[in-house]
């Protein structure tokens, strides 16, 4: 009797409170599924504004009307057989010639309809091909105009921000452990140079190592004609790297050491810190079991970040060393009115952010145990 | 009040944020001074004005202050009226039958090393019927006289001594800017010093014809205290103008942007509900555009106009990281006792998110905003070098575009670069240094750090 008694509670408890590992389960799925369908809708917004404005409000559709009008009736005066017909007749060919080249751009449907197939094709990323841009291959397909254009982007960006990254948090935590010391108040000296952007010191670099002392070349990628010898191939590109890359380095290099060695020294001023230490734990230990494990979220938050920037490239530096990286072919896309070309640049740039949003949130649970996903 | 005093005695500790702050008023003396010195239209006209403007200048030749620096000193430019006395006598004396001979004579001194670009003298005149009869005599420093040309002339006239091969043939098949100047003793090619003089002789021929004026300009090598470009511009416009411009353009965007960040956030974390959702939402939104593409789409489909530019980029900054910021922020002091008190008195929530929420955090706003204005500095420079600077100012930024499609680094025309450069520079340190002191001093979490 008194044994059922017992076990009749949790019986009858079971069918309506899930044990503590389900609702685990069932808080983080619902968690995801807002959490995701939230930032859907986000990127969705982002890209149509994107093409709303890459398309502003039907001027670019006037601009690229009279551009093809312009073009064709050049290459039609171009024509012996053309130019041997009749008025009417000419015109009416002309005529049904850019109806056929506006029908091809798509420009015959009207805006809305468009934009909403832009927006649908660069969701599913299929990308289109591009209106006037292509890829050195020849082709037109934005896929292949990115995916070219991608590998020095990411030679360039990641080179120098990873360097950036990893060589101002070594320096950070070795400074403020050194706080007030020299090196300390040099760096806090020289953290108002970062207010200039790289193509700032970019422009130096060309001017003192290129210009003056002729031992670095202008820009480009490449030597021209490239070396066909691999090793020389690699040795040419790595010597037109170390200027946009350096430029890129020093322009955020004191700030970001800055930024972290503050970060550092707010963390290592908490009490438990300072208990490690008394207990006599020797510097290694404070610095990787009480200073960086618990700001561990906030190093990945910014890696993250990071990694994405890494894709926009980096317009200016780019234009200014001639790179020929995504940055720069984002701003021909501009200048050429390319919509599709642009909304694939933004629609990657954008799930890539979201996607990163999306994960940072699980990282954290996993490195920092007082966060609980979806609480 | 008191707070923000003692910060300010404060921030007098640290000499860096002295030296930013002497910098920051030299600048805003620059700003004020070009306005007044060059009023704007006049700083358009002789920005944009087309070659009657800018004759007077030499092409792309650097700075005066160039020679200071080298051995060989360039010849500096100069622009001599006939009406300036102090380098020009004019004697008229009427003439029998009518018409006057004129007589202008030019003394200068010449002390360079190397020769002058081009010489070129303008000659304005009133005639009735028969041409003015013009001619140039050229008196070397030892006594030789060459006889430049004689020639009749139309209303306004313009004689360059580059293009006359008649004179190039005449001193010896050396082109005029050499041939003139040139020592006749010397083994090597070389100019003579000393003093220089050109004598314009006019014969009017008829009663009431009169010779106006004459101008000689000779394009030295060195111009002006900045230098000119391609199109023979004085640099100074731009270095001058450049100040107020890219001072105003850093200061109303970062104040527009800070100021209108921290509304929204206060509002939204007091009203609550479905409108710090959407704040939240517009921001993650804001976050997922491309914010560069979308102003350089802007400038290139819509208008470069600086204050379409201002307008777009305060708008894409507003729902920037910052409001998150602000808003942890605002969170926690909406609970502090003093809210609720006001809230007991019966104050309306405009009053409290104006009166008592927005103050509290102002000591942190201005930091990031004085270090927002170099950031929006150098914006406008980098929309610039991409060649999206407004049409109509003269900006540091333009100066470096300009520089760069002419190639200027490449062609040696460092000056063209740096001048600017050094501005942009100069501006961005002075805020930055101010701003990262006032950050200390206002930043609790950084007091002592």
């Amino acid at each position: 009797m008194s044994v059922e008694s017992q076990v009749q509670p949790t019986a009858e408890a079971a069918p309506k409170r899930l044990s503590p590992a389900m609702q685990s389960i069932t808080r983080v799925a619902k968690y995801t599924i807002v959490k995701l369908v939230m930032l859907f809708i986000t990127v969705v917004i982002g890209v149509y504004l994107t093409i709303l404005i890459a398309n502003m409000g039907g001027y670019v559709d006037n601009i690229m009307r009279g551009e093809i009008r312009q073009a064709v009736a050049d290459r039609l005066n171009r024509d012996p057989l053309y130019r041997s017909m009749q008025p009417d007749a000419r015109q009416a060919y002309l005529l049904s010639q850019v109806t056929d080249e506006e029908k091809r751009l798509g420009l015959d449907k009207p805006f809305a309809v468009r934009s909403i197939g832009y927006l649908a094709g660069a969701l599913q990323l299929d990308l289109g091909r591009a209106l006037n841009m292509s890829s050195d291959s020849g082709s037109r397909s934005v896929r292949l105009i990115i995916l070219e254009r991608l590998a020095p982007t990411l030679l360039l960006m990641g080179f120098s921000n990873m360097f950036l990254f990893f060589g101002s948090i070594f320096l950070a935590l070795t400074l403020s452990r050194n706080y007030g010391s020299f090196w300390d108040k040099f760096t806090v000296a020289l953290s108002p140079t970062s207010s200039a952007p790289p193509w700032f010191y970019g422009i130096f670099f060309i001017l003192i190592f290129a210009a003056i002392f002729r031992v670095m070349p202008f820009g480009g990628m490449i030597d021209a004609p490239p070396p066909t010898n691999q090793w020389d191939y690699a040795m040419s590109v790595l010597k037109h790297l170390i200027l946009p890359s350096s430029a890129i380095i020093i322009s955020s290099f004191f700030i970001s050491i800055y930024n972290w060695r503050t970060f550092f020294l707010i963390y290592s001023s908490e009490d438990y810190v300072e208990m490690a230490k008394a207990k006599g734990l020797s510097n290694r230990d404070v610095e990787s079991r009480y200073i960086l494990r618990p700001t561990l979220p906030t190093i990945i938050t910014n890696f993250g970040l990071l990694v994405i920037t890494l894709w926009t490239g980096a317009i200016i530096t780019e234009t200014v060393f001639s790179w020929p990286g995504l940055g720069r072919t984002a701003f021909r896309a501009i200048g050429l009115f390319d919509t599709p070309v642009i909304v694939g640049l933004t629609i990657i740039y954008a799930y890539l952010l979201a996607m990163t949003v999306f994960l940072l949130d699980f990282i954290y649970a996993v490195v920092d145990p007082r966060v609980k996903i979806g609480e | 009040m008191q707070a923000l005093k003692s910060a300010f005695r404060q921030l007098a500790g640290y000499p860096s944020a002295m030296i930013g702050m002497i910098l920051i008023l030299i600048l805003i003396g620059v700003g004020i001074y070009a306005p007044i010195a060059i009023p704007y239209d006049e700083a358009i006209t002789m920005w944009r004005g087309g070659e009657e403007y800018w004759r007077q200048n030499p092409r792309t030749v650097p700075p005066v202050w160039y020679n200071w620096f080298i051995e060989n000193d360039l010849p500096e430019s100069f622009d001599y009226y006939s009406d300036n006395t102090e380098v020009a006598t004019r004697t008229d004396v009427p003439r029998e039958g009518g018409g006057t001979q004129s007589t202008i004579t030019y003394t200068f001194d010449f002390q360079a090393d190397q020769f002058p670009q081009e010489l070129i003298v303008y000659m304005k005149a009133t005639f009735a019927t028969k041409k003015p009869f013009v001619s140039m005599l050229w008196i070397t420093p030892d006594g030789r006289e060459i006889r430049v040309v004689d020639v009749g002339i139309s209303q306004t006239e313009t004689y360059r001594f580059g293009q006359d091969t008649r004179l190039t043939r005449r001193i010896g098949g050396l082109p005029a800017n050499q041939g003139l100047f040139a020592d006749p003793n010397s083994e090597e090619l070389k100019p003579l010093k000393g003093i220089y003089k050109l004598v314009v002789d006019v014969r009017t021929f008829e009663e009431g014809d009169t010779f106006t004026s004459s101008e000689f300009v000779m394009h030295g090598l060195v111009s002006g205290w900045f230098g000119t470009d391609h199109f023979r511009r004085d640099l100074g416009i731009a270095m001058l103008w450049g100040t107020p411009v890219a001072l105003a353009f850093g200061t109303l965007a970062s104040l527009g942007t800070s100021v209108i960040t921290m509304i929204i956030a206060a509002i939204g974390v007091w009203y609550g509900s479905w409108l710090d959702e959407l704040i939240q939402r517009i921001t993650e939104v804001n976050l997922v555009l491309p914010f560069l593409n979308i102003l350089i789409m802007v400038g290139v489909f819509y208008s470069r106009s600086i204050w379409t530019m201002l307008g777009v980029t305060i708008l894409l900054s507003i729902f920037g990281a910052a409001i998150k910021t602000y808003r942890a922020i605002f969170l926690q002091v909406r609970e502090s006792p003093y809210i609720e008190a006001a809230r007991a008195y019966g104050a309306s929530s405009m009053r409290i998110v104006f009166q008592y929420l927005i103050p509290r955090i102002i000591p942190l706003l201005i930091p990031g905003l004085v270090l927002g204005i170099p950031t929006f500095v150098f914006l406008e420079a980098t929309l610039a070098v991409l060649g999206l600077g407004d049409p109509t100012l003269p900006t540091w930024g333009k100066m470096i575009n300009d520089a760069n499609n002419n190639a200027a680094l490449y062609n040696g025309f460092y000056y063209w670069i740096l001048q600017p450069a050094a501005l942009l520079m100069f501006t961005g340190l002075a805020f930055a240094m101010v701003g990262f002191a006032m950050d200390r001093v206002f930043n609790p979490r950084l007091r002592g750090v």
